[in-house]
């Protein structure tokens, strides 16, 4: 069949092209897709020359919700709403299929989801209750990023989970903290951020602190570092201050720079540094579970929804990109019309 | 129910050079027909595929489907009319014959040499169709519309403004595309090229579906060699 897909030829500069694909998957027909921020670094251009000369022109975005138009194996029925992993597996490893170099990611090395239609493996799509807030579930696959973490995290952890705090008033930090409030309710879920009016958004946190003004005898029993890019560094640096012998520090933000880390108070410590990145089928199938079960969860992540845009041309599809990175907090969610 | 009619009635006298006719032509690794139909395939909204064909060529597209598509009740190849109208005529007998004509069916036509037509195309088709009765697939025109009646000066220069470039499908509710063909004189029928025109011709809102620029229509042999060479930019 053939396909129209919308991908990125230059930075700020989108195309539609064609392609073929065989009918012996899963057809999805995309409904509301999210920007993240790695999207939003080849939009601009943000990064090194030779990452965009290899990896560009391609389809961007990598967290979004479908309905499946076609199903040659039967499995899925036509009209179900269903979230896509963007992750592709493709052959055997020894570790997690996120972390396998030979997987292929959405968005990165090969198109996203901006196209009419998406062809996928079946096990590459998770089935959705219908009542879900759509808005929401555009960006399931990041919550997915900070399930996995929090469950290798609780399988890792060896010391008490009194006390976990959180680095970052962003959208991963925002996620993390309310993931680990629902899996962890008697734990305290301390968020530490640089902006207050993003900080008063947590309200289901036990305690918020600005990263300058924290108090002398506060300590935390884990680590959460959401924060990203070159101010990583004070925030792995603030932890380790912070942290209790033996406790876990759990690195989700992304960085362009090498980020320097006081080994020495590691090794005093004796720490341990889990990284996470990118998810699997289970983490989907649990997030889904996870907010199935406790359907209050929207009404906290309905509050990362800051824009909402409605794609019929690539010019809106442009526009929504700058809105996006004009936004300080909350996920621009694109309603898929084109 | 909802029919989608691929009209490929024509014998392709623009392509030259070729006795097979364009729909039969290759894009890719299949005939460009193949494509077309795969687009209402998937779409589980469509009740009936009617793909009107030359005569001589019935029993060829029932081998191609067979083999690209596999066997399919949902397909059906008949012979198609002299002109478009008459092409669109036979594909609403079949209907009327076989599944009878009731107030909410629609039929999608398309041309099968549009095989680039996009899913979200069908669905508005499908959506105008049943809401306002008629609707046709357009462009906004790009290039600059020049009137010259007489093939040598210019008569006018409309506002591009108000102008579109029409693609397929085009969809209508199937009695009132009925009625309206039944109740053409003799010479209305002769000038009518295309069938929104019927619409207009009798006073009748035919709704406007926004179309892509990708939506060409495979007319000339550049044409076909312009698709196929865009289809192997997207596939590397």
């Amino acid at each position: 069949m053939i396909n129209i897909v919308y991908r990125l030829k230059s930075p700020k500069f989108f195309e539609e092209s064609i392609d073929e694909v065989e009918l012996d998957g899963v057809v999805v027909r995309p409904t509301y897709l999210s920007i993240c921020q790695a999207d939003q670094r080849y939009y601009q251009g943000s990064r090194p020359a030779e990452v965009l000369e290899e990896k560009l022109p391609m389809a961007l975005i990598h967290e979004g919700i479908g309905e499946v138009i076609y199903d040659k194996t039967g499995e899925f029925e036509a009209g179900d709403n269903v979230v896509m992993i963007p992750n592709t597996p493709m052959g055997e490893d020894v570790c997690r299929a996120n972390y396998s170099y030979k997987s292929k990611f959405r968005g990165s090395g090969f198109d996203g989801f901006t196209s009419d239609l998406i062809k996928l493996d079946s096990s590459r799509v998770v089935k959705i209750p219908d009542d879900f807030d759509p808005k929401v579930s555009a960006f399931i696959e990041l919550i997915t990023v900070a399930y996995q973490g929090i469950s290798k995290f609780s399988e890792l952890a060896i010391t008490p989970k009194d006390a976990l705090g959180v680095w970052g008033d962003g959208n991963l930090g925002f996620i993390t903290a309310l993931l680990l409030k629902n899996r962890f309710p008697q734990s305290k879920i301390i968020v530490f951020g640089k902006h207050l009016e993003n900080l008063n958004l947590f309200s289901f946190a036990d305690e918020i602190h600005q990263i300058h003004n924290v108090p002398d005898d506060l300590v935390i029993d884990h680590g959460f570092e959401c924060v990203g890019s070159s101010a990583s560094q004070s925030a792995i640096e603030q932890i380790i201050d912070l942290i209790n012998p033996q406790g876990t520090i759990n690195l989700f933000g992304v960085s362009e720079y090498p980020i320097p880390v006081n080994t020495r108070m590691v090794l005093e410590k004796g720490l341990t540094l889990q990284g996470n990145s990118r998810s699997e089928r289970e983490d989907f199938v649990g997030v889904v579970e996870t907010l199935k079960q406790n359907p209050q969860l929207f009404e906290y992540l309905e509050k990362l929804v800051t824009n909402i845009c409605e794609i019929n041309t690539l010019s809106d599809l442009k526009e929504a990109f700058d809105k996006d990175y004009i936004s300080h907090f909350g996920k621009t969610i694109l309603k898929w019309n084109k | 129910m909802i029919f989608a009619a691929i009209l490929a009635g024509g014998i392709g006298s623009r392509m030259g050079g070729t006795d097979t006719p364009k729909q039969f032509l290759t894009l890719g690794n299949k005939p460009v027909i193949i494509h077309t139909i795969e687009k209402f395939v998937i779409n589980e909204n469509i009740d009936k595929i009617i793909v009107l064909i030359p005569k001589n060529f019935i029993n060829h597209t029932n081998n191609l489907i067979n083999d690209y598509i596999g066997e399919n009740d949902d397909i059906i190849v008949i012979e198609g009319g002299e002109t478009r109208n008459d092409t669109i005529m036979n594909s609403i007998k079949y209907i009327e014959d076989n599944f009878g004509i009731d107030d909410e069916s629609i039929i999608i036509t398309h041309d099968s040499v549009r095989p680039f037509v996009t899913h979200r195309i069908i669905r508005d088709n499908i959506d105008a169709a049943r809401k306002y009765g008629a609707c046709d697939t357009v462009i906004p025109a790009t290039d600059t519309i020049v009137e010259s009646v007489n093939g040598e000066t210019i008569e006018s220069i409309p506002v591009r403004d108000y102008y579109y470039q029409g693609q397929t499908p085009q969809s209508f509710n199937i009695k009132k595309l009925f009625n309206l063909i039944n109740s053409l004189t003799e010479a209305e029928t002769n000038i009518l090229t295309d069938a929104c025109k019927i619409f207009t011709l009798k006073d009748e809102d035919v709704h406007l579906v926004e179309g892509e620029v990708t939506n060409i229509k495979i007319t000339y042999p550049y044409d076909l060699k312009l698709a196929n060479t865009i289809l192997e930019d997207g596939n590397d």
